[in-house]
């Protein structure tokens, strides 16, 4: 997305002359230069880029604030955190991300006590962006949610959880005694998506699953896979993980995606 | 055997090399996050000055990762040439610092020493080195490569072409590689990361490098950085294949994890080499590295990042490469948090490399997780540049539209060019004057659309 900086001199731009090959390629080519340096217009479009990106990263993630968003939705909510205590130990230490932190755990443990099993906990967490979870995170479930009760799936609360790798959905799906687990979170934010969602699900969620048995969808965004897509897309793969009894390379779907590292 | 040094009243103890390595280390989320790292400032210190006077013969003594476990670790000592060892055999690591330092200590010296060297001494001396030493000493070893073009020259700084796209679109490549092209960049490699890898995909993204290199009569080579068993496919049905690329890592599990063996780099090496498409040099194949590789693989062995990233050299030199590239930044905030620790571990892995033989050169990048910016990209590109980096990455606009991080741009390396008066190789350099892209060395000229390049590519695309 370009800046508009009107007061800009651009006497001293030479311009690229193939400024037309832009149609074919959202790289960054034709810039044009000073010297043989950046035009400061250039320079202040990435630099707008990439504040954006940092901005996802590093805004607090109001969990409770997207959990009441999330209540509208018909499903009971719960709230959670993992175990990172903060946001720089959230991105240097990955394994505190991947479980929850001793108040969640015992909350959910106590929820767990007195439900009925299910077949699937949808948990939503800001993961590396923020902003994803705040602006997809409703939409896709608004249409995620229909298709899947109209398949009869019985559900866990939503779970909202805040600083979460993907592999928390272990955690959380064992302790909810739940056949399958579906984590929304934000990814890695690259310089023209900073609001990307992830979505991974998992059969069997547990201490044993690595990311082989995980599925996933990415780039989850307007502009990417819309949320409407992405719903119909996740709830064709889990009608078919539910009928096989399986998740991961095992679902041999055109529609699998990719495998996945952590996020 | 154990280590131990008294401090005041303190008794440091280090029960065995590697951990004597990983607590001298200077500080890195990498070796904190597998439980490696010193606890306390004063410990790494003292790990440090523990190890500044161990013997370089030690490190033939006490292998860090089991000889009988590790395939990179057999390679190590068996390729160690003691004859070369020979003018440091009687040295500590500390007492080897002080000789890389000395006037006499010149690139002939080097040259000739790296054999004899193994990944863990030159990971050992590093940790004992500041920032300056690192540079200092790396300026000095030269190393130089040829495939169809001279990389490596003193005063010379080449360039990667990397023009990768999301979705492979041969016309979005066309129009990145051109871009590079008339910024003077593409004499190390054009090295597209290919979004899918297979056969198919790296045949369209070869046919397409090659028609350019022809046409245009440019003396440099191309790369589809691919899985080297599709580049092996890709050799077998007679695809213009010119360089074999791969990641390594520095033990045979990390190695494993990434598809590879020995073995299996050995045969595309020579399936390369049967092509001899290279005109001026056998320089066939293009490694990529980064510290923490081995961590994120769980194949560490209790070894510090560092050190296991020196270790994937031994395995590059095996193969005599053209390019061999450390990804620094690349990995994330877990294993490199912040421009610091990614500007460190830069410099360590160039002159690590650099003395172990090998032609290096840096992906001088971050992700957006990090806590760095384009500065501290600024800052470790004008280090790289004076101590000698033999090439670094061009990116249009420094963003890498398919991978999603930040790396350097074709602008970014006319302003190194430009500020330490350095010129791409020399064939590529002399292509450029004859093309009218760049005169008096380091100028670019004024393009305009009727440029034979423009024109063409514009018109190829067009067509496509």
């Amino acid at each position: 997305m370009a800046a508009v900086i009107s007061t800009m001199p651009d006497s001293c731009i030479q311009p690229d002359p193939w400024n037309s090959l832009r149609a074919h390629t959202a790289a960054r080519i034709a810039l044009g230069r000073c010297g043989a340096s950046l035009p400061t217009r250039a320079q202040l479009d990435f630099r707008l880029a990439h504040a954006r990106a940092r901005d996802a990263v590093l805004t607090e993630f109001d969990a409770p604030a997207l959990g009441a968003a999330l209540a509208a939705l018909g499903e009971p909510v719960l709230v959670v955190e993992s175990a990172a205590r903060d946001r720089a130990q959230f991105l240097q230490r990955p394994d505190f991300g991947r479980r929850l932190a001793d108040g969640s755990r015992a909350l959910l443990t106590a929820h767990a006590a007195g439900a009925p099993r299910c077949e699937l906990v949808i948990i939503v967490s800001d993961g590396l962006s923020t902003f994803a979870a705040n602006s997809q995170a409703k939409p896709l479930l608004t249409a995620l949610l229909p298709l899947l009760r109209a398949s009869g799936w019985t559900l866990a609360p939503l779970i909202v959880a805040k600083q979460a790798r993907v592999a928390l959905q272990d955690e959380i799906g064992e302790i909810l005694r739940a056949q399958f687990s579906l984590m929304l979170l934000g990814e890695r934010p690259g310089l023209g998506n900073a609001d990307s969602l992830g979505a991974y699900f998992t059969h069997a969620p547990g201490p044993s699953r690595t990311d082989a048995d995980r599925n996933c969808l990415s780039n989850i965004r307007p502009g990417g896979l819309t949320s409407e897509d992405a719903a119909h897309k996740l709830h064709a793969l889990l009608a078919q993980a539910r009928r096989l009894r399986t998740s991961g390379v095992a679902l041999k779907d055109d529609d699998r995606g990719g495998l996945i590292v952590d996020s | 055997m154990s280590y131990r040094l008294t401090l005041g009243g303190t008794t440091h103890l280090f029960r065995d090399l590697k951990t004597l390595l990983a607590k001298a280390a200077p500080l890195r989320s990498g070796d904190q996050l597998a439980g490696l790292a010193a606890d306390t400032a004063e410990e790494r210190v003292a790990a440090q000055m523990c190890l500044a006077d161990v013997p370089l013969t030690r490190f033939l003594e006490e292998p860090i990762v089991p000889y009988d476990e590790d395939a990179v670790t057999r390679l190590i000592f068996d390729r160690h040439d003691r004859e070369a060892f020979a003018p440091v055999r009687g040295l500590s690591v500390g007492e080897f610092r002080d000789w890389l330092l000395r006037y006499e200590t010149a690139a002939a010296v080097l040259t000739a020493l790296a054999p004899g060297l193994t990944p863990e001494m030159a990971a050992a001396v590093s940790k004992l080195m500041s920032n300056q030493d690192l540079i200092l000493a790396a300026s000095k070893a030269r190393v130089v490569t040829r495939f169809r073009n001279t990389l490596g020259l003193p005063g010379t700084l080449a360039v990667r072409l990397q023009p990768n796209h999301p979705t492979d679109d041969p016309r979005g490549i066309a129009a990145s590689i051109l871009d590079g092209l008339l910024y003077g960049c593409g004499d190390a490699v054009i090295g597209i990361n290919p979004a899918t890898d297979s056969p198919a995909a790296c045949t369209t993204l070869l046919r397409l490098t090659d028609r350019l290199i022809r046409e245009y009569e440019i003396p440099t080579q191309s790369c589809v950085l691919a899985h080297v068993t599709t580049s092996l496919r890709c050799l077998e049905a007679g695809e213009p294949l010119d360089l074999v690329f791969q990641s390594i890592a520095g033990t045979e599990a990390a190695n494993r994890s990434f598809g590879i063996d020995l073995a299996l780099l050995r045969e595309a090496r020579d399936a390369a080499l049967a092509q001899r498409r290279g005109t001026i040099g056998d320089n066939v194949m293009y490694f990529e590295t980064g510290q923490g590789s081995c961590l994120s693989a769980n194949a560490h062995h209790g070894v510090d990042q560092q050190t296991l990233e020196a270790r994937a050299y031994a395995v590059a030199r095996e193969f005599a490469p053209l390019l061999v590239n450390t990804v620094v930044g690349f990995i994330g905030p877990e294993y490199l948090y912040d421009g610091k620790q990614i500007i460190r571990a830069g410099l360590e892995d160039h002159f690590c490399g650099k003395l172990l033989g090998l032609p290096m050169g840096c992906d001088v990048c971050y992700t957006n997780h990090a806590e760095a910016d384009q500065d501290d990209m600024d800052t470790l590109l004008t280090l790289l540049g004076v101590a000698g980096c033999n090439y670094i990455m061009g990116v249009p606009g420094a963003d890498d539209i398919m991978l999603n991080y930040q790396s350097t741009s074709f602008h970014d390396s006319q302003y190194l060019r430009q500020v330490l008066g350095l010129r791409p190789a020399p064939e590529f350099a002399a292509w450029l004057e004859k093309m009218h892209i760049v005169r008096d060395g380091t100028r670019l000229e004024a393009v305009t659309a009727q440029h034979t390049l423009v024109a063409g590519t514009t018109r190829t695309i067009g067509e496509a």
